[in-house]
This record gives C-alpha cells, sequence and structure tokens, in this order.
C-alpha cells in the first residue's frame, strides 16, 4: 500500500475539513479524499450556469460554530459573513406580509400588526429560546456519554451542561425538559395566537424531517435552528460572502496550511478492514492507501454499509444502521434569474426597487400557517410531494453582488415535502413537475418569478443521493428524530464518533449533533480521533 | 393450537396412546403405544420411523450462498463438498448459541438447513449486502426419520436411483420411490445406522403407507418422541431448551452456553474467514471454556444401596428425565446433569450435562443428586465418554 498518513478523511464536505484541519493543526499528517471535483459536500457553491454562482446545497452558515472559525482562524483565509437586516420575510395568500428583523424592536412593531398580544409576548419568547439554546449550545459541542460504564473523564463536559441548565433556574430548567419533546403545534400555541406568526417561526420544525409540525421533537429541531440566532430573531441566519463555498474553501485554505493533502475527484471504494481493524482506504481506481486512522464524512449507513460492507458488521449492529431513519423529504429549486422577484405583497404596500430589495435579503418564508405545513406533509406520507408546498427561498446575491452577472440573481429555494420514497413514479420522472410545482406556488406571490428564469436546476432527494452520495436523499444523514439524537446518533451506543469497526470514525451530519453547516461533529470528531491517535 | 403434519392421517390411526405433543406447532406423537419400550427397541434392533416435519428448513442459495451459511455456522462449510450433510451450531454475536442443525449443500451455490427453531430473520439478516436469498421451505418438506439397523434394509425394497450400500454418513442423495422423487440424507438424531427421508408433502401418505408395509418384516415401528429422547441421550446428542438453552431466549446471561461449553468444540473452526461469534470464541479458546459438556455413568449398585434404605429397588424413570439435577464433587455444586434416562439397551442410569472445566477429566468420580422418597441424596458418578452408545453400523 502506498503512504501511511494518520488520518484519512473520506469526503470534502465541511465537517471532514474542519476534522482534517483540527488533526493537521495538531501536526497530524492527513489525507482528504473528495469524490466529487468540487469541496464541501453539501454545503458548495457551484457555477451551475455560467456566471451564476449557486449555493447548491445548504445555503445558511448561521449555525456555523464561531469556536471552529476562531480555532482555524477562518476569517484569515478568506471566511467574511453578508447578514441582511431582514432575516425572514413571509408573504403572504391575503397579500399581507410579515417581516422579521434583526432589529428585535422592529420585529416587536412588525408581529403588532398580527397581533399585539402576541408582540408582547415575544421578548419572553426570545428569553426562553435563548435560555434554552445557551444550554443547548454547550451539548452541541461535547461529545455525547455513553450512558453505560461512563468514565468520569467522559461526563466531565456534561458537568457544564448540567450547570448552565441548573442555572436557569426551576422554571426555565422545567421548561426546557418539557419544551424539548414537544410538537412545534402546541409550543406555538402556547405562545402566540397568529397564525402567520406561528407559521414564520415554527416552520424550521420540520427542516429535514419527514414529519408534519403536528410530530414530537419538532419543537428541539425547531430550536437547534435557532442555536446561535441574533436575539431571537428568525432562526440562524447569515450569509457567507461569495457563497456557502467560500466557507468550504477557507477550511480548505486552512487544512491546507496545516499540511493537510486534498485530493479531488478520489473516489472511495472501499474501506480496508482487517480483522475488524480500518487499515486504509481503496480508490475506485484501484489505488490503496494505509492509514492508523480513517475518518468518513459519508453518512453511517454509506460508510457501514457502501465502504465497509453490512456481513462485516455484527448482526445487531447492522440492524441498527439498516433502522436509522433517512427518509430524505428536501427539494432545492436553483434559480439563475435575470431580475428580481417582484412581490405583490410589497408592491401593495407602496415598498418598491430598490427599497423593496432589503426586503429580499434574508429568508422568503412560504408557509402562511402550521395547518398549511401540515397539510404539505400530508401528502408526503403517502408518497407524494406536497401539493402546496413550504418553501425557504434565499436571493444571496441581493447582498453580494459576486455571486450574479450585473443586476441579475442567484435563487435558492428549499422544499418541502418531497419524499424520496415516491407512490407514483420515480424522481427521474417527477423532476420537472416538482420544478413546476415549486415555481407555480412562489409566482402566486411573485407572479413576474417566470419571467425573470434564465436557468432551472431542481435536486431532488434521488439526485443528493446520486450526486451527493446522501443515503435517501437525507439532508441531515439521518433525520433529527428524538431517537436519533445524541447517544443514538448515528446508532445507540455509537454516538462517540467511533464506529463497531476499530480505527474507523464518522464526522458527518450522522454524528452528534446532527444536520446543518455547524462544523460540530466534525470538531467533535477530531477530539476523539485525536484521543486515540495519541495511543 | 398445534396444526398436523402430512403424516397425521397415518400416524393419528396408529396412536393408540393419544399422547401428542406440540413440537415446533405441529402435532407429534409422543408415543404409539401405551408403552414406549417397543419404540425404542425398534431403534436399537429392527428400525423406526418417526415424524420429523416439524424441523425448521430453509434454503440458501445465489453467488454469495456459501459466503452465508459460512458467515452463520461455526463450521467451515467451505469444506462441505456437494452431496454431503455438515452438523453445525451457529452464535450468536458473542459466541453463545442460538441454535443447531445440519447443512446440506445441494448445489455449489444452493445449500438446506434445518433448525430447532424459527431462523429466517436470523439467516437473512446475517446476509445482508450479500447476493443470496434464504427462504423458509418448512411447510414445502414433509420428512421421516428411519432409524434403526433395518433401515438400509426396508428403503432397498423400494428405493430406486440411488447405490444406499455407498451413501456415505452425512451424506445425501436424490431418489425415486414408486414414482415420487425424495432425497435421502444419512443423518438422524438416534446415533443408529438411519436415514432422512425428505419429500413433497403431497407424497408423505404414500411414503409413509410404503415404508410400513415393506418394514413390516423388519420389525418397523412407528416411534414417538418418547423413545427419541431416550436415544439421543445414549447417542450423547443435546437438545435445544434442555441440554442448552438458545442465546435468543435465554433470560439472563448465565443461561446461554458456547459451543465450547456444550461439547462443540470441535465444530468452531476459528482458521475460517470470519464468521459471527468468531471474536469471543477465539478469546473464550485462549482462555478456556468455564464450563465443559460430559457423560455421566451413574453406579447402579451405589443406587441399588440408595434406594434399599428405604426398601425399595432403585426407582428411576422410565423416560428420559429432561428436569435438570445437580451434580456434586466432594459436597460442593459443580455442574448439572440437563437430560438423564436409563438406557435399556446398555443396563445403564446415564446423564449429560454440564460441569465446571476444571472437574470435567474423564474417569473423574462425582455425585448426582438423585431423590429417594422425596429425601434428596447424591449417588455416586462417573465422567465417561460419549457417546455412551455408538454402534459400529452407524458410520459403516
Amino acid at each position: 500500500m502506498a503512504q501511511k498518513y494518520d488520518a484519512i478523511i473520506i469526503g470534502g464536505g465541511h465537517n471532514g475539513l474542519v476534522t482534517a484541519a483540527c488533526l493537521g493543526k495538531a501536526g497530524h499528517s492527513v489525507l482528504v479524499l473528495e469524490q466529487r471535483q468540487i469541496l464541501g459536500g453539501a454545503a458548495a457553491t457551484e457555477e451551475t450556469f455560467p456566471g451564476f454562482k449557486m449555493n447548491t446545497g445548504a445555503h445558511n452558515a448561521g449555525l456555523f460554530r464561531s469556536e471552529i472559525i476562531a480555532e482555524l482562524n477562518l476569517r484569515n483565509h478568506g471566511l467574511d459573513f453578508v447578514e441582511s437586516p431582514v432575516t425572514a420575510f413571509a408573504p403572504q395568500p391575503d397579500g399581507r406580509f410579515l417581516t422579521m428583523w434583526r432589529d428585535p424592536q422592529k420585529i416587536r412593531a412588525e408581529i403588532g400588526r398580527f397581533s399585539e398580544a402576541d408582540a408582547e409576548k415575544f421578548p419572553d419568547f426570545v428569553r426562553l429560546v435563548t435560555a434554552i439554546t445557551g444550554v443547548l449550545d454547550d451539548v452541541v459541542t461535547s461529545t455525547p456519554p455513553k450512558l453505560t460504564n461512563n468514565s468520569t473523564a467522559e461526563l466531565f463536559p456534561w458537568l457544564q451542561v448540567g450547570l448552565n441548565l441548573k442555572r436557569l433556574g426551576k422554571h426555565d430548567m422545567m421548561e426546557f425538559m418539557r419544551v424539548l419533546p414537544m410538537t412545534v403545534v402546541e409550543f406555538m400555541d402556547e405562545w402566540f395566537e397568529s397564525e402567520v406568526v406561528q407559521g414564520v417561526l415554527g416552520a424550521a420544525g420540520v427542516t429535514g424531517s419527514l414529519q408534519g409540525p403536528q410530530a414530537s421533537g419538532t419543537a428541539f429541531v425547531m430550536l437547534y435552528h435557532y442555536l446561535g440566532a441574533a436575539a431571537g430573531s428568525f432562526k440562524a441566519s447569515r450569509f457567507v460572502r461569495g457563497g456557502i463555498g467560500q466557507l468550504s474553501a477557507a477550511l480548505a485554505d486552512a487544512a491546507r496550511g496545516y499540511g493537510v493533502e486534498i485530493r479531488t475527484g478520489a473516489e472511495v471504494a472501499q474501506i480496508i478492514v482487517d480483522d475488524n481493524q480500518a487499515a486504509g482506504v481503496m480508490l475506485a481506481d484501484g489505488e490503496q492507501i494505509s492509514a492508523r486512522a480513517v475518518v468518513s464524512n459519508a453518512d453511517p449507513r454509506r460508510t457501514l454499509f457502501g465502504l465497509v460492507g453490512a456481513p462485516r458488521l455484527e448482526p445487531r449492529l447492522m440492524r441498527r444502521v439498516r433502522n436509522i431513519r433517512f427518509k430524505g423529504t428536501t427539494a432545492k429549486i436553483n434559480l439563475a434569474l435575470s431580475n428580481l422577484p417582484r412581490f405583490t405583497c410589497l408592491e401593495k404596500s407602496k415598498i418598491q426597487n430598490p427599497k423593496s430589495k432589503i426586503y429580499l435579503g434574508g429568508h422568503i418564508i412560504i408557509n402562511p400557517n402550521l395547518e398549511y405545513l401540515e397539510r404539505a406533509y400530508d401528502d408526503a406520507k403517502y408518497g407524494d410531494f406536497s401539493e402546496r408546498p413550504y418553501l425557504d427561498a434565499v436571493i444571496p446575491s441581493v447582498l453580494d453582488s459576486s455571486l450574479a452577472p450585473d443586476g441579475q440573481h442567484v435563487m435558492s429555494i428549499t422544499m418541502q415535502y418531497a419524499p424520496y420514497h415516491l407512490r407514483n413514479g420515480t424522481w427521474d420522472e417527477q423532476r420537472e413537475a416538482l420544478g413546476d410545482k415549486v415555481i407555480d406556488t412562489l409566482a402566486e406571490y411573485a407572479p413576474n418569478l417566470k419571467d425573470i428564469i434564465l436557468h432551472r436546476q431542481v435536486i431532488t432527494p434521488l439526485d443528493w443521493e446520486r450526486d451527493y452520495g446522501l443515503t435517501e436523499g437525507g439532508i441531515f444523514h439521518g433525520q433529527m428524530g428524538l431517537d436519533q439524537l445524541l447517544f443514538m446518533r448515528p446508532i445507540a451506543g455509537y454516538g462517540q464518533y467511533r464506529t463497531p469497526i476499530d480505527d474507523l470514525y464518522l464526522c458527518g451530519a450522522g454524528t452528534h449533533p446532527g444536520g446543518g453547516v455547524t462544523g460540530a461533529p466534525g470538531y467533535n470528531a477530531a477530539r476523539e480521533v485525536l484521543k486515540d491517535l495519541k495511543r | 393450537m398445534p396444526i398436523p403434519t402430512p403424516f397425521y392421517t397415518r400416524a393419528s390411526a396408529l396412536c393408540e396412546s393419544y399422547e401428542w405433543h406440540n413440537w415446533s406447532g405441529y402435532l407429534a406423537a409422543g408415543l404409539y403405544e401405551p408403552s414406549h419400550e417397543r419404540e425404542y427397541f425398534a431403534v436399537r434392533n429392527a428400525a423406526a420411523l418417526f415424524d420429523v416435519t416439524p424441523l425448521f428448513k430453509y434454503e440458501v442459495s445465489g453467488p454469495d450462498a456459501l459466503r452465508l451459511v459460512n458467515r452463520v455456522m461455526t463450521r467451515n462449510v467451505a469444506k462441505c463438498k456437494v452431496g454431503q450433510v455438515m452438523y453445525s451450531p451457529w452464535c450468536d454475536e458473542d459466541g453463545k448459541i442460538i441454535d443447531d442443525g445440519t447443512v446440506s449443500r445441494l448445489d455449489e451455490n444452493r445449500f438446506r438447513i434445518t433448525a430447532a427453531d424459527p431462523s429466517l430473520y436470523w439467516f437473512q439478516d446475517c446476509g445482508y449486502g450479500m447476493d443470496a436469498t434464504v427462504i423458509d421451505v418448512s411447510t414445502a418438506l414433509a420428512a421421516l426419520a428411519l432409524q434403526g439397523p433395518h433401515a438400509r434394509d426396508i428403503l432397498k425394497t423400494f428405493v430406486t436411483g440411488v447405490d444406499l450400500d455407498n451413501l456415505k454418513y452425512f451424506q445425501f442423495t436424490e431418489a425415486q420411490a414408486n414414482g415420487f422423487p425424495l432425497t435421502i440424507s444419512r443423518t438422524g438424531y438416534t446415533g443408529d445406522l438411519g436415514y432422512e427421508l425428505w419429500t413433497a408433502p403431497e407424497n408423505a401418505e404414500q411414503l409413509w403407507d410404503i415404508l410400513l408395509d415393506r418394514g413390516r418384516g423388519y420389525g418397523l415401528a412407528p416411534a414417538g418422541l418418547t423413545a427419541l429422547d431416550i436415544v439421543r441421550i445414549e447417542a450423547g446428542l443435546l437438545l435445544i431448551e434442555v441440554d442448552f438453552i438458545s442465546a435468543h431466549k435465554a433470560l439472563i446471561e448465565s443461561q446461554k452456553s458456547s459451543p465450547f461449553e456444550v461439547g462443540l468444540g470441535w465444530t468452531v473452526a476459528l482458521d475460517k474467514a470470519d464468521f459471527v461469534g468468531r471474536r469471543p470464541l477465539l478469546a473464550e479458546k485462549k482462555a478456556g471454556p468455564k464450563w465443559q459438556f460430559v457423560g455421566l455413568e451413574i453406579d447402579w449398585v451405589f443406587l441399588e444401596e440408595l434406594f434399599d434404605t428405604v426398601g425399595l429397588p432403585p426407582q428411576v424413570t422410565g423416560r428420559a428425565s429432561r428436569a435438570a439435577v445437580p451434580i456434586y464433587k466432594n459436597g460442593k455444586q459443580i455442574g448439572q446433569a440437563t437430560s438423564h434416562t436409563f438406557s435399556p439397551v446398555l443396563k445403564k442410569y446415564v446423564a449429560i450435562g454440564t460441569v465446571e472445566s476444571r472437574y470435567a477429566s474423564l474417569g473423574s468420580q462425582v455425585e448426582i443428586e438423585v431423590t429417594v422418597e422425596y429425601s434428596r441424596e447424591k449417588a455416586k458418578a462417573t465422567i465417561v465418554r460419549t457417546p455412551f452408545f455408538n454402534p459400529e453400523r452407524k458410520r459403516n
């Protein structure tokens, strides 16, 4: 076998790059192998159409951990954020619209237009969310305990979590325990009377999930997306200048600075396992490379079934991996636009370009209420894509002109629900119908949309799987249900980034804390790999 | 409510005892006559016919069939030639026995496995990700065991297309009988010369009728589980849920057994490629098993003396006993006898069981619990080699 590295990272997604950089920084020899020609995985910016830089997968970097930015000095590697004063703009079917401003005072006034009671409660809601996410914040960057035979050292970081929880005081601590497993519908019902406010705030609770807002645990998912949110505005939201791919590029640059080698177009065909121990990898072209540790950024099933092989796992562990719920449910429609869409509600209110532009710099949310969201899920439950989909669209070129030619724009629309397992037909047959459905829906609010589309790319769950390697198109490498979190992520008993195969680790979104562009799984995994490499 | 096997119409007509057992959901005769003795002696002196249809049967086929079967079984099935049968246990991830059965290699890439318990899910999961298919053929095959010194003679009177004299122990062959096909394997659960006959359920009654007809002159008797239980102890063969508990059914860890602990160490091919349970079995082999399987011969003279104290001749069970009793050494319990029986052929009281490894040496003197008029006593016993009864004809 060829040269022996301390660690091989399979997959140059953002988490893989975080792990690589952290291991490189600790002085280890590291090789990153990325199958695609471009780094970043599902956090990449691609020039899908000439002159238009698309965030093909994720577009929001609001969840990315500040400690990683500091530790890897990413700002010196070209990372820069763009923050819109408007985090969310939600046009309503009745011609009204709700705007979530980054400025708390402005939000309050805005909510007051829909309900004075809700506006009054909003500061208290923000306080609770901040308290809860404050505790979750430490959880996210700690390795989950095993729960069986815990050593003191393992539990130590959780002491801090416990202390923070205690520090919330009796009332908030109770709320923390009570709220996380709740349904987002009930959580929102407890706080707000306006269905518009509920719809905008609560929609995050179903992100990437094949569940409706009436499912248990959706309150947790909602709060997860508020981690690090500015003063309780609309979830954590900010963009990377130059596209989210620049985050991956900064990570890669930092990693290279620590001596990490990165190869793109290098498809790993197999993890070489000898007597239950990972010894290295074999590439699709037959090249074999050995390493002391193999760290996979691919999802747990793809890693353990696809690259290791199910028959190498004990049947009881194979079953757990087989049972991971992926069930991709998210589609993405990327558009190259000749101009900005004109929203009827803004025009009616006499808010026109350039003043209207400010409203389009954040997330454009089409989810009039949580009932609408539940109905959208009802279709998916039976294997159809939503007749009335929930849309979360962004036009990052509003604030970052480098993404599109002068005066033109890029728009990315995240759509739910598009179930991986279709009742009728295949995604290859349904792809364009889905694209049409999304455009039609958005055009109800911005009628000029159809006239300004220059190019359109529709990414279905099948495409996530085929082109991005996401099993069943699951953008989070496994759903973020309560049963697939913490020490149960990716599978019960293996929540510490190690796998049933010795010297094989996972560092992707399939591990704790889960999906989204947080960098936390990669960061936590690096810490565990480093411990073992010291031995 | 157990259901009838394809032989039920014939078996029930002869079952004077009306003693039926539930064997894997099927009605299985305990014995046909009011006493099992003729059936027992038919096995050892003539021939006996057992309905073994309730065994679970699976077929594994496909390019990875061997890989799958070899991943399940502790024995190296790669060494099993087409036409050969192998006995093997299979273990869970911790190297504890789940079940045991026979593996017949029907073809390069096709195997038939018998099992005592439902195993489809387990076999399929062990083969998940392999290019092989496991199907349950339990109801597609009716099965009879023809066991005893005259078994071959009886078969020869009606079976064609096969050279029975050259069908060796643990081999099988396809044959014809009165115009219908059947598979004949030289296997059984009696430790005697014997065959197992496998055929489609629609031929079942016909097969039974021919056998009873041709067997008449040879002293053939249909036999039930009561006789079978005695002969299998004489042969030193284990019975699931009696001599060991399936790892999938054990309630606590200590109820589970590894192959090394129940005398099946010879079936563990640690040198073959990975199989389920290999790692822990390798470690156990290195460290030495905690328990060992033993055969016990109870001192009959001592037993007579023991019962004489209350003025009785030895009151030993006429049937095999499945009630485990403690085994002692110097007054301290060292294990338990899980099956015991009086062997009419050997005129000995024998038992099989498990003792701590350090007490397991052959010839070692131990004590076994017997109950003499409600009083628990200890009878002298010797650890002996199994099988207790192992006639030449079994293999010849």
